[in-house]
């Protein structure tokens, strides 16, 4: 991996204060607990990675930030707003101010792309279209699709698809960025251009950026602060370094990618292997 | 927005054969009248038996359509069914002595209301009865009148020929 | 002891689903007057459901009309009214068939393209997406077709309507040798306007009821591909079963 060419992206303040607390917050679905006790904060202005297993509940808890979904218990501050406690007018109006990245992009299939990264404009603001075509030709330019403006989502690669996302995701400038597994199934090319722009767009324009990836080699060049999430808590939590150097089972099994551990490798409950190869029946 | 012109001009095309489907079937194949529109006035008339008379159903002499049956309904006093007609108003001139009987359409039809006109110089108004009415014809009424003609018959033959050569034996 | 768990939880089921779709229904028409700011969101749904599926209705009434003509011919000659045959016809057309067929048609042409194409909006995570841009999808995706739907299956099933009786009058008069003037003439005399506005209204509630089921299967789809194959075939047997107890129903109340 090559990393980013840090030398022409400018450099960012230092961090202030949370824009996203979770203070204590339980979720279960039916009778499994998802998350049970959970404590993040994120940090302004810095990227933050957030890791675990398959199944941890990473995107219930993009969803959890955004007010998609209530927790049972506990509090989701976003800048002093209890998310939870919104009505759905005051959230629509604070989802403004976030933009989230989906896994597949989540283009609207019947627009094109210029009319995709227009679409929240054209929802919310009363701009006029020269503007509008303005603000949108900047965005593509930002994530190198200008002139793909034409092109229609069936049309795209999955490494454009998730750019053209990302400039929609810009649109309405928003001051927290949300990426849910920005590299899956990319290739390393277009995994190394969604890099350069998460880091490019975090440092440019100040906001704040949450990355959910089980991508730990892409991760350990972009984090600034991590956490790992594992059986419904916070596993572990801090730079990069700290969480290799980390000596919890799960933790250490995640990222250094281990076959076996804590997450077991045989699916359980299974019986004795020898007395059901040599029964008659499985 | 893709194509919106050709999309456009589609759903209007579409909506236009809509409406002008609608436009042909009420113009094309309707006529009937439902109800008496314009100024109308009300008779009645009393029947034994009105058979299945509906409300609704069509008043007519000479075979044409001049009003409806407005209302029936059963009469305690004089246990006979009260027919309330809706007359069109320019026919004005039915003699107050026309009789009205309950006829059927063809073979199978529904039953109607006809009024055959009688020779009087006065005229029916509003609020005026038919005096001269015929009921419905009951299948069964019909069966035993037409047994019991023949059984009239039977029996007057069969006298007759009793009767017959002991006819002229008078004195004894 | 068992059965009668059974039953009663599956009329449990079937009072919360009549629920659920009770506050969908409630749901979008909160949002209508704002839906109707945007014009044309509905006009291309009005096309997507009821221009495109003109051939399939337009080829269906003239084969529906062509077999009502001959069998119809062929039943009234036995007892010498032919001539009736125009009555019959539109008399049938308009008050039954017409609205039925159009509404199931529909439902299988047009109801199953809105259900799979908002099941795969939802599968594909662009409702939430639409949601996390703060843009509320039932306002910009459900009405649209929704209103689109219910405008559209009227106009659909005048046409049907109008296009089977060309169908009747095709086999019986040109063909069938029944008198021109006597199959219009005993028509116009037996059909009135009231008989039209039934079959009217009957494709406007039909049209609420397909659209509504269409719309909900879609939005309501489980996101997968199975999901979405599962609410497109429960849109089509929903709607069908709905528009045959409603067109009782109506029946009943129309021939008071």
């Amino acid at each position: 991996m090559v990393p980013p060419d840090t030398a022409t992206i400018p450099a960012r303040p230092a961090a202030t204060d949370n824009i996203v607390e979770i203070r204590d917050v339980h979720y279960a679905v039916g009778n499994r607990a998802i998350f049970s006790g959970l404590n993040l904060s994120i940090p302004r202005g810095r990227i933050t990675a957030v890791m675990g297993p398959s199944g941890t509940g990473k995107t219930t808890l993009l969803r959890l930030i955004t007010g998609q979904i209530k927790p049972d218990r506990g509090q989701i501050l976003f800048d002093g707003q209890d998310v939870s406690s919104l009505k759905r007018s005051e959230l629509y109006e604070l989802r403004l101010r976030m933009g989230m990245l989906f896994q597949n992009g989540a283009l609207l299939t019947d627009l094109n792309v210029f009319e995709n990264v227009a679409f929240p404009l054209r929802e919310h603001t009363k701009l006029p279209d020269s503007l509008i075509r303005h603000i949108v030709l900047t965005k593509l330019q930002a994530v190198g699709l200008r002139g793909a403006a034409e092109l229609t989502p069936p049309e795209l690669s999955g490494g454009m698809a998730r750019r053209v996302a990302l400039a929609r995701a810009m649109a309405t400038d928003p001051e927290l960025l949300i990426y849910d597994e920005p590299f899956a199934g990319l290739d390393p090319i277009s995994m190394g251009m969604i890099v350069r722009l998460v880091r490019q767009m975090n440092n440019a324009l100040g906001i704040t950026s949450i990355v959910v990836s089980h991508d730990v080699e892409e991760l350990a060049i972009l984090a600034d602060t991590s956490y790992l999430l594992a059986g419904g808590k916070v596993a572990a939590a801090g730079s990069f370094a700290e969480l290799k150097k980390n000596d919890s089972q799960i933790v250490n099994q995640f990222m250094n990618g281990l076959a076996d551990g804590p997450v077991a490798f045989h699916y359980s409950p299974a019986p004795d292997y020898f007395s059901q190869l040599l029964a008659d029946e499985p | 927005m893709r194509s919106t012109r050709t999309t456009e001009m589609s759903t209007g095309l579409f909506a236009l054969l809509g409406f002008a489907a609608l436009f042909f079937l009420v113009t094309q194949i309707t006529n009937r009248e439902l109800s008496v529109n314009g100024k109308s006035y009300e008779v009645e008339a009393r029947f034994e038996n009105i058979g299945s008379l509906k409300q609704g159903a069509a008043v007519s002499m000479a075979g044409v359509t001049i009003g409806r049956v407005q209302s029936i309904v059963f009469d305690q006093s004089v246990y006979k069914a009260v027919v309330r007609m809706k007359i069109n108003a320019a026919y004005d001139r039915i003699p107050t002595d026309s009789d009205a009987s309950i006829m059927t359409a063809g073979l199978l039809g529904g039953q109607y209301v006809g009024i055959t006109a009688g020779g009087g110089e006065e005229y029916l108004k509003n609020g005026d009865r038919i005096e001269f009415v015929q009921d419905a014809l009951v299948l069964e009424n019909l069966i035993n009148q037409l047994a019991a003609g023949f059984g009239n018959k039977g029996s007057e033959a069969s006298k007759a020929e009793s009767d017959g050569p002991e006819s002229d034996k008078p004195k004894e | 002891m068992s059965i009668f768990r059974e039953l009663a939880d599956n009329f449990r089921d079937f009072l919360i689903a009549v629920g659920k779709v009770t506050l969908f229904l409630l749901r979008m028409l909160a949002q209508v007057p704002r839906a109707l700011l945007r014009p044309r969101l509905i006009v291309e749904q009005v096309y997507n459901t009821g221009a495109l599926s003109l051939v399939i209705i337009m080829i269906c009434g003239l084969f529906i009309g062509a077999v009502f003509g001959l069998q119809g011919y062929e039943v009234l000659q036995r007892f010498g009214a032919e001539e009736s045959l125009g009555v019959g016809a539109a008399l049938g057309l308009l008050k039954e068939l017409g609205p039925v067929v159009t509404a199931l048609l529909f439902a299988g042409r047009a109801g199953t393209a809105l259900a799979s194409e908002i099941g795969l909006m939802r599968a594909t995570d662009q409702l939430s997406a639409m949601e996390m841009m703060a843009v509320d999808p039932v306002l910009r995706v459900a009405v649209p077709r929704f209103l689109g739907g219910l405008i559209a299956l009227p106009l659909l099933a005048m046409i049907f309507i109008a296009i089977a009786l060309y169908g009747v009058q095709l086999v019986a008069v040109q063909q069938l040798g029944v008198d021109a003037a006597a199959f219009w003439s005993q028509m116009r005399a037996a059909v009135g306007v009231d008989d039209v506005t039934d079959g009217l209204i009957k494709g406007c509630v039909y049209g609420v009821a397909c659209s509504l089921i269409a719309v909900y299967e879609g939005y309501t789809a489980i996101p997968t591909a199975e999901g979405v194959g599962r609410a497109t075939t429960r849109t089509v047997v929903i709607s069908a079963v709905m528009v045959l107890i409603l067109n009782y129903m109506l029946t009943v109340v129309m021939l008071r």
